[in-house]
């Protein structure tokens, strides 16, 4: 199928919108009517035809516009893409993992041409084209990490393997859920995952740092997680806090239904073969409330999940101070009946709205 | 005893322990203000380190100097600020050989810098021995402008550099060697709860 590219901003006007495809293909994150922590892992080897599961590296409507935000972040703050001086190899792993899985995924958008180390490159819809020497660094206009991580949509965090942990040492993160690689880069996956509450005690940090470390080339492996942001706004950063923390304010029983959004993060994670470093791919897919609850089983699901969600987590994900609000937008939506199990919107299946 | 017991935290916050005596062939020790206690405690139970220990003391207006001279270790410098003792400690790291032993007392701030420096001298951060002695004030980093500002004893706290209201968090970085300091009023400008004392 051709993708239509958006025109469209994720900041200042936000004209940032979902069509009915993007609204249908959205990675609703429940599978039940409530939340914890869980490791929720399963193999990234394809999905549903046409499902953000199905490539290896999912090439949406916003692409163009989210590359356009990601320039702007980096011009404004060049320190949202680093790499500590042991990562280049990495990089280049990770360059060739998505030039090769992008040429075969979509081989309308995207050539790889190889000759050796000859490589020549073809990005149609950014109208990029390079020939550059494999493992070269001085023949494309950027280190390799950030060279392809500008033409991908997702944060990137390339962690190494030592000592029988993680380290992130390397990453492009310029749409994250409230964290800074500028503060985090060299830490160990306990210790930037240190302020998550619950999640420590429960265990959940040892069991999935185990299952890392065991990730084998060719088997990568995904999992969603999530929070909520008011406006269609990539670029939550701690560092850009102090800007775009007052959006939070804004919202009123009014205008909720379009500026509140669930924002869901696709996590893979996939061995890379010369380095044995991980890259940890976090895409972010938004939708504002009201096209959530177009679909009758997430608008149930959705209230049930957010009223009852943990005073610590309703913090953490920082929606404390709007919840009662949001609970009032959504308590519309939920007329009590059962919802089937599984994240999908089952809409031939599943009730209309009964109120 | 100027012993702080640091409340348990989050896995990022530096834990502290009590200065051993290791092996080795040589041994570097860096303290500041009160850590000088924990040096002097350490040579009352094992003295023959000293004949081959560097001392770098920042005392910062403390009166340790002397006793810690008095010990007669192999080198002894004293500093007038940790900013003034870097490049000594930077040429002492450039030439250490194997088996050099690390030795830190004092201050967060101070530990967290001189362990940095270490670290980029290529020792693994668990080699280094710390011990926490004298003032619990942080080295913060504003997250928003980057900017460090030394000595942080209240929360919240005006960024010495641009001077937002950030309040104090438990979150470390080892290779920026600081707190993390955020924003407290972003979502409500210029509602600032009053400053309490860090652990009051």
């Amino acid at each position: 199928m051709t993708i239509q590219f958006n025109d469209e901003t994720f900041r200042d006007d936000y004209s940032f919108s979902n069509s009915q495809r993007a609204k249908d293909r959205f990675p609703f994150p429940f599978h039940e009517d409530s939340y914890m922590y869980s490791i929720n892992m399963e193999q990234h080897q394809g999905g549903p035809a046409d499902s953000i599961y199905e490539k290896r590296f999912d090439v949406d409507e916003h692409y163009l516009a989210e590359m356009r935000d990601r320039a702007l972040v980096l011009a404004d703050d060049p320190l949202r893409c680093q790499s500590l001086p042991h990562m280049t190899l990495a990089g280049w792993d990770l360059l060739e993992l998505i030039m090769v899985s992008k040429s075969e995924d979509y081989p309308e958008l995207f050539e790889l041409h190889r000759n050796g180390f000859k490589w020549h490159w073809i990005n149609k819809p950014m109208g990029i084209e390079d020939h550059f020497v494999f493992m070269d660094e001085t023949t494309l206009p950027y280190g390799p990490m950030e060279y392809i991580t500008r033409q991908t949509q997702g944060d990137f965090c390339v962690l190494d393997q030592r000592e029988d942990n993680l380290w992130m040492d390397a990453g492009m993160v310029t749409t994250q859920a409230d964290w800074s690689l500028d503060f985090d880069i060299g830490m160990n996956f306990f210790e930037w995952h240190a302020p998550v509450p619950l999640a420590h005690e429960k265990g959940i940090f040892k069991r999935a740092l185990k299952f890392l470390l065991s990730i084998q080339q060719g088997a990568p492996a995904r999992r969603l997680n999530w929070t909520m942001t008011v406006n269609p706004l990539l670029d939550t950063s701690p560092e850009n806090y102090h800007k775009w923390g007052v959006q939070k304010n804004t919202l009123t029983p009014e205008n909720l239904g379009s500026k509140q959004h669930l924002r869901v993060e696709l996590q893979t994670f996939f061995r890379l073969p010369r380095s044995n470093g991980l890259v940890f791919p976090i895409r972010c897919y938004l939708m504002s409330f009201q096209d959530i609850m177009a679909k009758p089983k997430w608008g149930r699901r959705l209230h049930r999940v957010v009223r009852d969600l943990p005073e610590e987590l309703a913090t953490y994900k920082g929606f404390i101070d709007n919840r009662p609000m949001m609970l009032d937008f959504l308590a519309q939506y939920d007329d009590g009946l059962p919802t089937s199990f599984g994240v999908w919107a089952d809409e031939h299946s599943e009730p209309s709205l009964k109120k | 005893m100027s012993a702080f017991k640091f409340p348990e935290s989050i896995r990022s916050r530096p834990v502290y322990g009590i200065l051993e005596p290791r092996p080795g062939r040589s041994h570097l020790m860096i303290a500041d203000c009160e850590g000088a206690e924990a040096i002097l405690g350490l040579a009352v139970r094992t003295p023959h380190l000293m004949a081959n220990t560097h001392i770098i003391f920042i005392p910062n207006g403390t009166k340790f100097g002397t006793k810690l001279q008095a010990l007669n270790p192999a080198q002894y410098y004293e500093g007038p600020s940790y900013a003034a003792a870097l490049s000594r400690i930077q040429r002492v790291l450039s030439d250490a050989a194997m088996g050099l032993q690390i030795y830190l007392a004092g201050t967060e701030g101070m530990m967290g810098q001189a362990q940095n420096e270490a670290m980029q001298a290529g020792y693994d951060y668990t080699a280094i021995q710390t011990e926490h002695r004298g003032s619990v004030a942080r080295r913060m980093q504003c997250v928003h402008c980057k900017g460090i500002t030394e000595d942080v004893i209240i929360d919240p706290f005006k960024c010495s550099h641009c001077g937002l209201n950030l309040f104090v968090r438990d979150h470390y970085s080892r290779r920026i060697a600081a707190f993390q300091g955020v924003c407290i009023d972003a979502e409500n400008p210029g509602n600032v709860p009053p400053s309490t004392e860090l652990y009051s």
